[in-house]
């Protein structure tokens, strides 16, 4: 709590000292879902990849977080005739109203994450966040004592169930005869940010026999780790480098690298390299993976490494192929 | 002579115009059960309130042990000694029965210590009286019994020299009642006083030393309970004022309107309200139903009227059995007892009020509400009644009681009904009225309407009806054609009952 | 006299105390906007110019207001029986698969039969989920403010569940349904009034805002004017004259909250079938909650919860608008302004009426 104030508190610092210097020939744009910016995931990527843009151009970007369905359409539209060069959203709801939006503002380029919209002036950025959690699977099995791990989703959707199966297929390709529990933490927005939630499901998930579990959960994601921290087992952590919250505690981090995704949409637009189409990141682009630091080098072993190295290499080489999640 | 416990020397308290005490004096000697009867709204509980610093008296004395003393609160009636015992027991029902014993007394910051010297304390209290409770029982699971003898613990507990019990053993089974009259005299035994209100008789020939009866905001008597009768007392309490003669010729009865047969009525806790009724009432005469209120009228009214379902019976009208919620479509007009509660919705405007319990007829419109139709009828009903003001678009809460009784009276006579139900027809109505409702009635009888009054003041039913029929402990104790009847024989029949409960 | 004082009284009660209650919010909301180094002045003018200052705002903010005149209306005629039904978010949520039903599964219908059957699935759901309670009230005795938001939950839970498992359009991510066929759009407002030189720019207002306002009208009739309004007034003010008057209570308090889901669920089509044209999951987003405020504000009168709904449709449009053009002032701030109408409005209603009410009335009281 304390952190994410503070946060804001710098953010607003840096936010007012921007204004000053607002760059009038290119402005960038970034609309965030009804997560809000500091969700400690995927939109809270988003602002550090457009924070960074700003610190290393001095170019403040134009931004909207969204508390409606209906704003969304609304913020597109805004943002295109506040004469912003690149809007990009992060987040896959935003594909229907891009749809019906983007042949309107023809010169504006617009980006979409995690889904892909198919106009001439739009880029579409789609993770295989599968590959990642195979990855932390294969780890999840190799450092499993008790044959059980153990996964705890934030709310049940597709994205969602994507990491799942994943990371399920990684813990298989490991030990075929694991178990893997699944949990999510509910059905609604509030299964994003209930830290409590998380920590007694993870709680439940030890007591059956898991000693690794790991989190696509968002802020819950927090209480999953937390209870991994003080049962004496392991986390792993999702889309941010998660690995120092509790250090020794969290083997590793499924990294979704969106920050790096909306640096380079902002970067691209300013100079001319900037492309529509689809582009998929996986572990081949380097757009998901698992963190190594200081904080896991002890406990994600050189072998362990190794293996996921080698499996890494399999996956880009196609050798391996991760299915995912597939929606009916 | 030693000092009375209590004495009340001249009180009196007005509401608005209505005088509850007047001029009340009491006396309450140490060491005896008092009771103090009365109908309701006799001004007992006013009394009562006085006396335990809810109400301030107008004018008045009270003395404790012989000392004048000033009872504006109810600490101050604690303080000197005086604890209540409520209808409705004011008690906290998810806590223990000893931290209930606590409220208000706890004694110290740290409950803790408060405690075990309150444990010791309640302990010898129990002891001394034979109260026994579980004092860590929670008091929401205690039998309502058991409940009340939890208030007369807490009113010993903090001192209480003298105990008031407001209508103790409207809640209790039999049973339950001869416990607490062991306590009583228990209580009684060493040196305490009880001040016992109740308008059952049996309970005052039973228990108590003295009795004091009021009337109309006045004590008429104080007497030596073994000097007196049951009768006497009825008689007392419901008097013999002087009775607006109503003119009127005999009746010609007609066909028979209502039969009610074997008529019995279980409330929700089981206890039976009506028993084994059985009479009818005929186009062209009044039956009055007499009795000291609580007896069952309520209760019969309210299941003629269509408002609950007997337990068991029959009612047929006009010889045409009928269902409990359709009674008003057969031609049963109901003005209830409590009208302000019942019989009017005062958030919406008068004329909505004029057809209610009537808006399901037709010439009051299909689906929609016909509302020219309405609002001429209420004007015309507004002229004829005198209700005023005299706008029929005013909230009903905008009129006086009065008026407000007259809109009932008016929409529950003028809906053409072949049988007329009245509770307490002139209760809250001023002089004025009741001449006119009176006359009305009779007018209403003489083109051959069946009606059927319920009423405490028996001097009404003398004047109005026709044939009496008098309820004690929810049977029919007695009936007589009026001309036959005469004060004395029906107060006997009023207490008739009470004595089979009692005893 | 009489009548003179009865109607200063009113004015006072229908203008003046919303006015004040409503300068007593800006005031203080004003000093929170100063606490975080912005003009407060300037954040109400963005605020007032976002919700009314051009074309395409008063889009957003009747689009809105169409939201919370149906949630508003539900949650006043459950008032009327004397029922608070705070599941109006629940009722309009489920009114949603209302029209995902018929709009999955019957999207062959032509256009004249698509509308009126999508909209009467969305208010024959909605009512469904209202009738829950309503049985629950009348026949067990469960108390329906405690039933009508546990049945919220459970609407969460089953809508999110058929969106991600049922009703998800298929090869793709997000919990939505498919877009319903074009038989299945209300006409938005652009459209038609485009031509007459109307700007609404591309909001969705849409023709739903006709079917609220005649949602209005056929609530003043059936609660003022019919027989069965009657019978849900006089329950809702005293069950004791009901009981007496023969009427079924148990019968009232049911139709009454089957009429309230009903009209919570309409809140579904301005959603769906004007703006969204599918069922997007959580597309509700609070709206019922605010409801609650609306008929409270409204004083449960269809004209006061069409002034209240413009109001908070404004505090939507206006605040979003102010979110955008004040980055320090964040989209919870926003909340904040909308919580604190809502506290002076509806929670403290009675701070000023009655020192008004006294200051006002003294001198003519003070003459018989």
């Amino acid at each position: 709590m304390l952190k994410s104030i503070g946060a804001a508190i710098v953010a607003m610092t840096l936010l007012s000292t921007a204004t000053v210097v607002r760059a009038a020939d290119f402005q960038p744009a970034l609309i965030f879902d009804m997560g809000g910016k500091f969700d400690a995931s995927f939109n809270e990527a988003a602002y550090h990849g457009a924070e960074k843009f700003k610190q290393d151009t001095g170019i403040s970007y134009l931004e909207f977080e969204i508390t409606n369905e209906s704003q969304r359409e609304q913020a597109l539209s805004r943002m295109a005739r506040r004469g912003a060069n690149i809007v990009v959203m992060a987040g896959f709801s935003f594909a229907t109203p891009l749809e019906t939006l983007a042949d309107q503002y023809p010169d504006t380029k617009f980006v979409i994450i995690d889904a892909v919209v198919d106009k001439p002036n739009v880029e579409s950025i789609v993770f295989k966040e599968q590959e990642g959690s195979f990855l932390v699977g294969m780890a999840a099995a190799l450092a499993s004592k008790t044959g059980t791990t153990g996964f705890v989703g934030g709310m049940d959707i597709p994205l969602i169930r994507n990491f799942q199966v994943g990371y399920e297929e990684g813990v298989h390709y490991v030990k075929p005869d694991d178990k893997v529990l699944v949990n999510y933490a509910g059905d609604t927005a509030a299964a994003w940010s209930d830290p409590a939630k998380g920590n007694e499901l993870a709680i439940s998930q030890f007591d059956r026999g898991a000693d690794v579990v790991y989190h696509a959960a968002g802020a819950t994601g927090r209480g999953v780790l937390q209870a991994a921290a003080d049962r004496g087992k392991l986390g792993i952590g999702v889309d941010s480098n998660q690995n120092g919250l509790y250090p020794g505690h969290v083997l590793t981090s499924m990294v979704k690298r969106v920050d790096v995704a909306v640096y380079e949409a902002f970067k691209e637009a300013q100079g001319d390299g900037w492309k529509p189409g689809t582009r998929v990141l996986g572990l081949r682009e380097d757009g998901v993976g698992y963190a190594v630091d200081d904080h896991n080098a002890s406990i994600l072993t050189t072998d362990m490494r190794q293996k996921l190295e080698a499996a890494k290499a399999e996956i880009i080489a196609g050798k391996i192929v991760v299915k995912g999640y597939q929606p009916n | 002579m030693q000092a009375a416990a209590i004495e009340l020397r001249a009180i009196s308290k007005r509401f608005g115009g209505n005088v509850a005490n007047d001029r009340v004096d009491i006396r309450i000697e140490s060491g005896t059960i008092h009771g103090i009867v009365g109908e309701n709204g006799a001004g007992k509980s006013t009394l009562m309130n006085i006396l335990y610093g809810y109400l301030k008296a107008d004018s008045g004395a009270m003395l404790v042990d012989g000392s004048e003393v000033e009872i504006s609160q109810p600490r101050h009636a604690i303080a000197a000694g005086i604890g209540m015992v409520h209808q409705h027991f004011m008690l906290v029902e998810p806590l223990t029965v000893l931290e209930n014993m606590l409220l208000g007394s706890e004694g110290g910051v740290t409950l803790k210590r408060g405690m075990t010297a309150a444990r010791r304390e309640i302990a010898r209290i129990e002891r001394d009286y034979g109260l026994e409770v579980d004092l860590d029982a929670v008091v929401g699971e205690l039998a309502v019994g058991l409940q009340q003898r939890v208030e007369i613990l807490k009113a010993l507990y903090r001192g209480a020299r003298t105990l008031i019990l407001d209508e103790p053993t409207g809640v209790l089974t039999p049973q339950e009642a001869d416990h607490l009259f062991s306590i009583l005299r228990n209580l009684k035994m060493q040196g305490r006083s009880v001040i016992l209100i109740t308008h059952k008789l049996g309970e005052i020939m039973r228990v108590t030393d003295r009795v004091s009866v009021m009337r109309r905001g006045q004590m008429v008597a104080h007497l030596e309970t073994r000097a007196t009768s049951r009768e006497q007392l009825a008689e007392l309490m419901v008097g013999r004022a002087v009775l607006f003669q109503v003119a009127k010729g005999p009746a010609r009865p007609g066909p028979e309107v209502l039969r009610v047969e074997a008529l019995d009525l279980k409330d929700e806790r089981g206890v039976a309200r009506l028993k084994d009724l059985s009479f009818s009432v005929h186009a062209g005469e009044i039956v009055g139903v007499a009795g000291v209120s609580g007896n069952g009228q309520s209760e019969l009214l309210e299941v003629l009227g269509g408002m609950r379902s007997p337990t068991r019976g029959s009612i047929a009208i006009r010889g045409k059995m009928t269902c409990w919620r359709s009674i008003r479509e057969q031609g049963v007009a109901h003005v209830p007892e409590d009208r302000l509660r019942n019989g009017l919705v005062r958030g919406m405007k008068a004329y909505e009020n004029a057809i209610l319990g009537y808006h399901r007829r037709r010439d009051y419109g299909g689906f929609f509400l016909s509302i020219r139709t309405i609002l001429s009828r209420t004007r015309d009903w507004f002229s004829r009644y005198d209700i005023r003001p005299h706008d029929v678009f005013l909230n009903a809460t905008s009129f006086s009681g009065g008026n407000q009784q007259k809109l009932v009276m008016a929409r529950e006579i003028e809906h053409g009904p072949v049988l007329l139900l009245i509770g307490q027809p002139t209760r809250g109505v001023d002089v004025g009225a009741i001449e006119l409702i009176h006359r009305r009635i009779v007018e209403l009888r003489d083109q051959g309407m069946a009606v059927l009054i319920v009423s405490v003041e028996l001097e009404e039913i003398m004047s109005l009806a026709d044939r009496i029929l008098v309820m004690a402990d929810g049977r029919i104790s007695g009936r007589m054609p009026t001309a036959m009847a005469d004060e004395r024989a029906i107060g006997m029949m009023m207490a008739d009952g009470d004595a089979v409960a009692a005893d | 006299m009489a009548a003179a004082r009865r109607g200063l009284s009113f004015w006072i009660d229908i203008g003046l105390i919303p006015l004040i209650n409503l300068a007593a919010a800006f005031l203080v909301s004003g000093l929170i906007v100063l606490l975080i180094g912005e003009n407060p002045l300037r954040a109400a003018w963005l605020m007032i110019y976002g919700a009314f200052g051009y074309g395409e705002a008063w889009g957003y903010t009747l689009f809105y207001a169409t939201n919370f005149i149906f949630v508003g209306l539900a949650v006043a005629l459950a008032f009327h029986a004397g029922l608070f039904n705070i599941g109006g978010e629940g009722q309009a949520y489920l009114g949603g698969l209302g029209i995902a039903i018929v709009g999955t599964f019957a999207g062959f219908l032509p256009r004249f039969l698509a509308i009126p059957a999508a909209i009467f699935s969305a208010a024959l759901v909605g009512g469904i989920w209202g009738l829950v309670p309503g049985w629950l009230q009348a026949r067990r005795g469960s108390h329906v403010v405690v039933t009508t938001i546990l049945l919220n939950f459970v609407a969460a839970s089953l809508m999110a569940y058929l969106l991600v498992n049922v009703l998800i359009r298929p090869g793709q991510q997000s919990p939505e349904t498919i877009v319903f066929p074009h038989a299945f759009w209300l006409p938005q407002l652009w459209t038609w009034l485009g031509p007459f030189g109307v700007d609404l720019g591309r909001s969705p207002l849409n023709a739903s805002i006709l079917l609220a306002l005649l949602c209005c009208i056929l609530f003043w009739l059936l609660i003022w004017k019919t027989k069965l309004g009657y019978e849900i007034r006089v329950v809702g003010h005293n069950r004791d004259a009901a009981v007496y008057a023969g009427i079924n209570v148990g019968r009232i308090v049911i139709i009454a909250m089957i009429l309230s889901g009903a009209l919570a669920g309409l809140m579904a089509v301005n959603e769906v079938l004007g703006a969204q044209h599918r069922v997007i999951l959580g597309f509700v987003a609070g709206y019922g909650y605010v409801g609650i405020a609306v008929a409270l504000m409204g004083r449960n009168h269809p004209i006061g919860i069409i002034l209240a709904a413009i109001l908070f449709g404004a505090l939507y449009q206006g605040g979003s608008e102010l979110a955008f053009d004040m980055p320090r002032v964040s989209r919870d701030i926003v909340v904040v302004v909308q919580g604190l109408v809502i506290l002076f409005a509806g929670g403290l209603e009675h701070l000023f009426g009655p020192l008004l009410q006294a200051r006002l009335m003294r001198p003519q009281r003070s003459q018989p």
